[in-house]
């Protein structure tokens, strides 16, 4: 029955494509089997809508008269840090940033209510940002200040880019301690008294892909409203994590790298979050299409949450002093019910990754397909699965010894 | 008929050191159980107070206040939810001790329910998207 790509499209083209999303997909599978359901359905999408920390925004603000060279000097985005160790008007703006004088966690937790993920959310909404750069002059570029408000539609370029999104896959946070800890994971109460969860599990992008067999670089995704690409895999890619007989990993495993143009995206899909006593960060919309080629593709589709399992980790212990221990694994069916038992106490559970906007991102991916409005792409290599042994290192810390000065 | 509220009571500075609570319980027979109390730089008060007991007496003592000059708030007005800000991830549920947010099993929607609300205030600061607002 294997379809190819071009196949699909050409159906999407006519109007005739059969297109469902990854939790429809899991009852129609049970309905009509496995064959049937892969001959029938030409594409199943995901989606996920969650804070993921390694993303970040790139401009280009164009040149001021008399130039100026941003590059190698200092540029901040409403007070916020950008990078500038680039060419003269291109600045990177990470989502983790935060003002110079952001009291960060002097007064223990700290609140990080405006960071770089803020900056993102408001300059996509089409607000004024006041960017404010000091530098040093040079023959051909004079200028050394510069203060003005800048909006996304007079920058030639706004690009968002990702270096890890959409984690296969997640721990469960919890806090077996006797004070309350405050994580990227959330509030985590003493005592075992909640735990925090980070995935869409059945409507998860890699995790209804595991194996990475028809996600790769250069698929065509939904990102933060509009659409974007999977540039590579992401920081972190760690597909030899343990797996299950159903081929989803046990464990955080595969990640995406992702990028796609800014001024075609929406804040309600890439709203600036604070994590309090930890940081800022930047909640992110991505949903990803996976094409039926084959009855095998669309099996791994009809994971269900009661058949991918999380670690169960303790965040004042075990994951601040990289200890592999974990306390159980549980199922996202077990997550979602509300409670799960740690240790033999039952535990009320939150998401920290939004299900029902995952959803509507698969829902909207839908539609899209369905009017016609995208095309799936052919990715043009394949993202480095079990077979290329990629492992995820700790670092190998190695003191630096001061050297005696030479005679 | 027996009644259950939460109220806020702002203090004025006048007064702040005087028993006025206390009437409540020997003139009106109400039950009360305060949730929050402090007294603000300016030396205003407030205090959130569950208070039970008969509906007339309740009426009663709520005028006893009043007349004191107490200014007085239902609670449930008191936190709120922005909805645009809201991302309904799930954050709040676990941590909000009076269980106020809910999870729609079949939409995974969180719903705040007002009426559990305590004004604890702890859900503020946790929300991530900072869509929790609180209202004095």
């Amino acid at each position: 029955m294997a379809k190819t790509i071009a196949e699909i499209n050409e159906k999407i083209r006519q109007g005739k494509a059969v297109v469902v999303t990854a939790e429809e997909i899991i009852e129609i599978a049970k309905e009509k089997g496995i064959a049937k359901a892969a001959q029938e359905v030409d594409v199943v999408t995901t989606g996920t809508f969650g804070p993921m920390c390694s993303s970040g925004a790139y401009f280009n603000i164009g040149h001021s008269k008399p130039r100026i060279k941003l590059g190698g000097g200092r540029v901040y985005l409403n007070d916020v840090p950008a990078y500038a160790g680039l060419a003269a008007v291109d600045i990177f703006i990470g989502v983790t940033a935060i003002p110079d004088d952001d009291p960060r966690n002097r007064l223990h937790p700290g609140e990080f209510n405006y960071g770089g993920g803020h900056v993102i959310e408001e300059l996509v909404a089409g607000k004024d940002i006041r960017l404010v750069a000091t530098t040093y002059g040079t023959d051909c570029y004079p200028r050394k200040k510069l203060e003005t408000w800048i909006n996304i539609n007079d920058l030639n370029e706004a690009v968002l880019f990702n270096i890890r999104n959409a984690y296969q896959n997640y721990n469960v946070a919890v806090n077996p301690s006797d004070k309350t800890i405050y994580t990227y994971m959330g509030v985590l109460k003493p005592n075992l008294c909640n735990a925090n969860y980070c995935s869409a599990g059945q409507l998860s992008p890699l995790l209804n892909d595991p194996y990475y067999k028809s996600i790769g670089i250069g698929t065509k995704i939904f990102l933060g409203g509009g659409v974007g690409f999977v540039a590579w895999q992401g920081t972190q890619h760690n597909p030899t994590a343990p797996r299950s007989e159903n081929g989803v990993p046990r464990r955080g495993a595969g990640t995406l790298a992702v990028i796609g143009d800014l001024k075609q995206m929406n804040p309600r899909w890439l709203v600036g979050t604070s994590m309090l006593g930890y940081g800022c960060n930047l909640t992110v919309g991505i949903g990803v299409p996976i094409p039926i080629l084959s009855e095998e593709i669309l099996r791994y589709t009809t994971a269900s949450d009661a058949e991918i399992f999380a670690p169960i980790v303790d965040y004042s212990e075990a994951y601040p002093q990289m200890k592999p221990d974990i306390l159980g694994e549980v199922s996202y069916a077990q997550l979602k019910s509300g409670k799960i038992t740690v240790q033999g106490k039952e535990v009320p559970t939150a998401s920290l990754s939004s299900y029902s906007r995952a959803l509507e991102i698969a829902t909207i991916l839908k539609e899209w397909i369905l009017s016609e409005k995208f095309l799936l792409t052919e990715p043009v290599a394949p993202l480095p699965g079990v077979e290329s042994g990629i492992t995820f290192k700790p670092l190998n810390e190695r003191p630096i010894e001061e050297r005696n000065p030479s005679p | 008929m027996i009644v259950s509220k939460r109220i806020v009571l702002h203090f004025p500075r006048r007064l702040v050191d005087r028993p006025i609570v206390y009437r409540l319980v020997k003139d009106y027979n109400l039950e009360f159980s305060i949730l929050k109390a402090f007294i603000t730089p300016a030396e205003e008060g407030l205090m959130v107070l569950e208070v039970r007991g008969e509906q007339k007496e309740y009426d009663k003592g709520v005028k006893y206040l009043t007349n004191s000059g107490l200014r007085i708030q239902s609670l449930s007005q008191d936190v709120t939810r922005n909805e645009e800000r809201c991302t309904h991830c799930g954050a709040c549920v676990a941590i909000c001790p009076t269980s106020a947010f809910e999870v729609d099993p079949l939409t995974r929607q969180v719903k705040f329910r007002e009426e559990k609300c305590l004004a604890c205030g702890i859900c503020i600061k946790a929300c991530p998207p900072r869509a929790m607002e609180l209202h004095f």
